[in-house]
């Protein structure tokens, strides 16, 4: 039997927990964007606001999502034990200190980057995921004409139903729901909320070039073909596609609809 | 011929680990560009004694890069403005006459400073003995290359084997991590025959002293590669963590106690 530290109190464990949790939101941040691109249909929210039930009732996904809000938890606070243990480690600083010369700003930052994804999440949860869950976003109606598949849409009351409903009358579809579409297109007419976003989301591109990467080489993966192609992933997918792709998201809502 | 040069130089001074230290201007006059830094601080040292006061305590040794006993952050980065080379084979005609040189020494909590810009690095030796080393049967000496060994495997052992114990990974790392000098040490045993049989324990020895010393943790920033004097590679980080990771989760087994 090894009399050596238990892999979690060491910095490698602790590594690895920031290197696990963090591919996991990677993950997250794939679905969480490709679930949302139905914001940019044109349907007043018909497809999205399905979809966002769907996602908040379904019993597999509300699994994953506590395993996700422990994730970011985890994410943060080994984080931040991680950062305090590295500034004990030095003490006293250098008065020079020409960091540039061999190590990219962003590897140097990690932290910094991280608090603004972390106070990001903190306003984007309350504004959606918290008055989603409140009763804090209006209701809508959607009646869609099975025949000609038209579909006619009006605000109601919530007292009117429970949640969620779908029956069909007289060939006429109804769909009751929250509508969190609503919510998302008043608070991006907010420049201040979409200043914000936005730049949150350059801070996400800016840890996932760093980040993506670096969960690899903390794994251990090092590979003469694989590497390259994290490498690219990092770069192209986490650090470009996807912060754009969230961030046109509120630009879209205060600029075209 | 030799140009000389005139130079400011901001050296940290400090007596002992016990007291506080400050940075003290002293001009280094009539240095000559082929000199080599450390030579430039004999001249200055001299210069010192000759008045009566306490020259500049530093680090060195073999002065051929090979030893790694000399140190210094000069203008923020180890070693000085150049890459791939020890203090010791800097020269001055990397800096202009009138510049103003800042020397510090090596910082981090495991790296106390002892006098001036001298470091003490025992506590690199204190990981080394913790599972740095192979045991080995007594008896004749073997025949040279008994043991095949593939020669990419063997260059690759010999590349991680070329560190020099510096320090300057540790002093170039946001985070003061020693793992680019933990993981070069574990991978020259690691890759070879001759190191299997304390290969799960090495790894779990060298890391929990790591650990004990108080370095810092890795973020992959690079910079320890980028001034390893020696271009130790990263990849030896990453073959560290397997070499951890695969101890703990798979070959908990093969851990003997070591006392
Ligand atoms: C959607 C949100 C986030 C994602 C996808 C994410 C992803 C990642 C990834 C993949 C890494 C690399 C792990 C490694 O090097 O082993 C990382 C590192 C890091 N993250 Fe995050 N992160 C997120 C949010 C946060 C937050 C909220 C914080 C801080 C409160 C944070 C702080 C850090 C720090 C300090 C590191 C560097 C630690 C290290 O490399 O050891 N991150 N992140
Ligand atoms: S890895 Fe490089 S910088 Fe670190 S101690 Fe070894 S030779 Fe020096
Ligand atoms: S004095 Fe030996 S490496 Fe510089």
């Amino acid at each position: 039997m090894s009399n050596s530290k238990p892999v979690l109190n060491s910095s490698l464990g602790r590594k690895l927990i920031m290197s696990l949790t963090g591919i996991f939101l990677c993950l997250f941040l794939i679905v969480h964007l490709i679930g949302n691109l139905q914001l940019f249909k044109n349907d007043a929210g018909y497809a999205f606001n399905q979809y966002a039930y769907f996602m908040t009732h379904f019993t597999p996904i509300k699994v994953v999502s506590y395993l996700l809000y422990a994730s970011i938890i985890l994410h943060a606070i080994y984080a931040l034990v991680l950062t305090m243990k590295n500034k004990a480690a030095r003490p006293i600083g250098y008065a020079q200190f020409n960091g540039a010369a061999n190590s990219k700003w962003n590897s140097r930052n990690m932290g910094i980057l991280g608090t603004i994804i972390l106070v990001f999440l903190a306003t984007h949860m309350y504004n959606f995921w918290w008055k989603y869950h409140n009763d804090q976003v209006p209701y809508v109606e959607y009646r869609t004409d099975l025949a000609t598949g038209e579909t006619a849409v009006q605000e109601i009351q919530a007292t009117e139903f429970n949640d969620y409903q779908v029956t069909v009358e007289n060939n006429v579809e109804i769909i009751k729901a929250r509508d969190l579409y609503k919510q998302v297109d008043f608070a991006f007419q907010n420049i201040g909320i979409v200043i914000f976003y936005v730049l949150a989301m350059a801070a996400l591109s800016f840890h996932l070039i760093h980040g993506f990467k670096s969960a690899f080489q903390t794994l251990g993966v090092s590979h003469k073909k694989y590497v390259p192609i994290i490498e690219f992933l990092g770069v192209w997918v986490f650090g470009i596609i996807i912060p754009i792709g969230f961030a046109l998201m509120p630009l879209y809502f205060y600029f075209v609809k | 011929m030799a140009q000389h040069m005139n130079l400011t130089l901001k050296v940290w001074r400090q007596k002992n680990d016990k007291t506080k230290g400050k940075f003290v201007t002293i001009q280094a006059k009539d240095i000559a560009d082929d000199m080599s830094f450390l030579e430039m601080l004999d001249v200055v040292n001299e210069d010192l004694t000759r008045k009566g006061e306490d020259p500049i305590y530093f680090d060195h040794d073999c002065r051929e890069g090979i030893c790694g006993m000399c140190s210094l952050v000069i203008n923020g980065r180890p070693h000085g403005p150049k890459y791939g080379i020890t203090t010791c084979q800097l020269h001055m005609r990397s800096f202009h006459d009138g510049q103003t040189i800042v020397i510090e020494p090596w910082r981090a909590a495991a790296f106390p400073v002892l006098k001036d810009l001298a470091v003490d690095r025992t506590s690199f030796d204190r990981i080394q003995q913790a599972g740095g080393y192979v045991n080995v049967n007594t008896g004749g000496v073997p025949d040279a290359n008994t043991i095949p060994i593939p020669k990419r495997i063997a260059d690759e052992a010999f590349e991680s084997a070329t560190c020099i114990g510096c320090g300057a990974c540790v002093a170039a790392c946001k985070n003061a991590s020693a793992m680019l000098f933990v993981s070069a040490k574990i991978s020259q045993f690691a890759l070879l025959p001759q190191g299997q049989t304390e290969r799960y324990e090495r790894a779990q020895a060298m890391i929990d002293q790591m650990d004990a010393e108080g370095f810092g943790n890795c973020t992959n920033t690079g910079a320890c590669e980028a001034e390893c004097p020696k271009g130790i590679k990263l990849s030896n980080i990453a073959r560290m963590n397997r070499e951890y990771f695969g101890a703990k989760f798979f070959r908990e087994e093969d851990v003997h106690t070591h006392s």
